[in-house]
């Protein structure tokens, strides 16, 4: 297995989605193949992150919302053809 | 109930948290309504923001999800969070504003930011391990927003599946349905989506770097 082969189907092998025999070759790759060690903690590194750059703490949620959306929000509701009676 | 939301009722897993306030919003109270909309905008409104880059649209989406919640509320069983169930209604209505607006039907090649290899099969300048920040919360918020800009440079639909996947914790099968594509689409525009976010995040975390 190359280091292409190994990343083609890094995320089926993160999900473990992989034949027994796939997992092995890979498994043999990763033996030999720090550089590719090091490939899946940063791949795993940008999933963490992604996930974390918006779900934090200091996630930047408005703490109040415009007036002028809660106004435009109950005007369309009486406007809604479809609102339920 | 539009096309884009007609999974709306289905699809929602559920935990009953508001009993007093569902009744009266199911039995269609103005006042419990404006209270609902004051209570859960300002959520409904940061999660809008993520998929829709301008304040305008992100507040249209808004205004579109208390809309079909509203015409949606009397089916609703209160098997879910109110939060849970608008947090989706939420995303369904960011997605067909970008439908509308043809935003996820353009595919930018991301050719550029995949790994690269040489003809053995190895990576052309594979770099130096990762190193993660855990120092000050200023480093940390500095790293966070590094991640959002490099988010924001992924082409339209690979930015939408990655947060509908990493970051709002859709399922494939769920992703599929959100945007009438097919499950191994989803998963193809995942990884690719995944691997060029990495590359543009090795100039900040790859080893060496000042992040």
């Amino acid at each position: 297995m190359t280091c292409k082969e190994f990343i083609d189907i890094l995320d089926a092998y993160l999900e473990g989605g992989l034949t027994p025999e796939q997992r092995a070759e890979i498994s043999a790759h990763l033996h030999l193949c720090p550089e590719c060690v090091d490939y899946i903690d940063s791949y795993r590194f940008t999933i963490r992150a992604a996930r974390d750059c918006c779900c934090g703490a200091e996630d930047p949620v408005p703490t109040d919302v415009p007036e002028e959306l809660v106004q435009a929000v109950l005007a369309a509701l009486k406007q809604d053809p479809d609102r339920p009676s | 109930m539009n096309a884009e939301n007609s999974d709306l009722r289905g699809k929602t897993e559920v935990r009953s948290e508001e009993g007093a306030p569902l009744t009266a919003l199911r039995a269609g109270d103005p006042a419990a309504f404006e209270r609902l909309v004051r209570e859960h905008a300002p959520r409904m409104l940061a999660v809008a923001r993520r998929y829709l880059r301008r304040e305008d649209d992100a507040e249209v989406a808004v205004q579109d999800a208390f809309v079909s919640a509203h015409r949606a509320l009397p089916g609703f069983q209160g098997e879910a969070g109110l939060g849970t169930w608008l947090h989706r209604i939420t995303v369904n209505a960011a997605l067909g504003l970008l439908r509308r607006k043809r935003r996820l039907e353009r595919e930018t090649s991301l050719e550029d930011l995949l790994p690269r290899f040489r003809s053995d099969g190895h990576r052309e300048a594979p770099g130096l391990p990762w190193v993660e920040s855990r120092e000050s919360r200023l480093e940390q918020e500095e790293a966070r927003r590094k991640v959002r800009e490099a988010l924001d440079q992924l082409p339209e639909i690979h930015r939408t599946v990655l947060m509908l996947r990493d970051i709002d914790g859709f399922d494939t099968g769920e992703t599929a349905t959100l945007l009438g594509i097919n499950d191994n689409a989803v998963k193809a525009r995942l990884h690719r989506a995944r691997l060029a976010l990495r590359t543009l995040l090795e100039p900040h975390f790859g080893g060496g770097s000042d992040a």
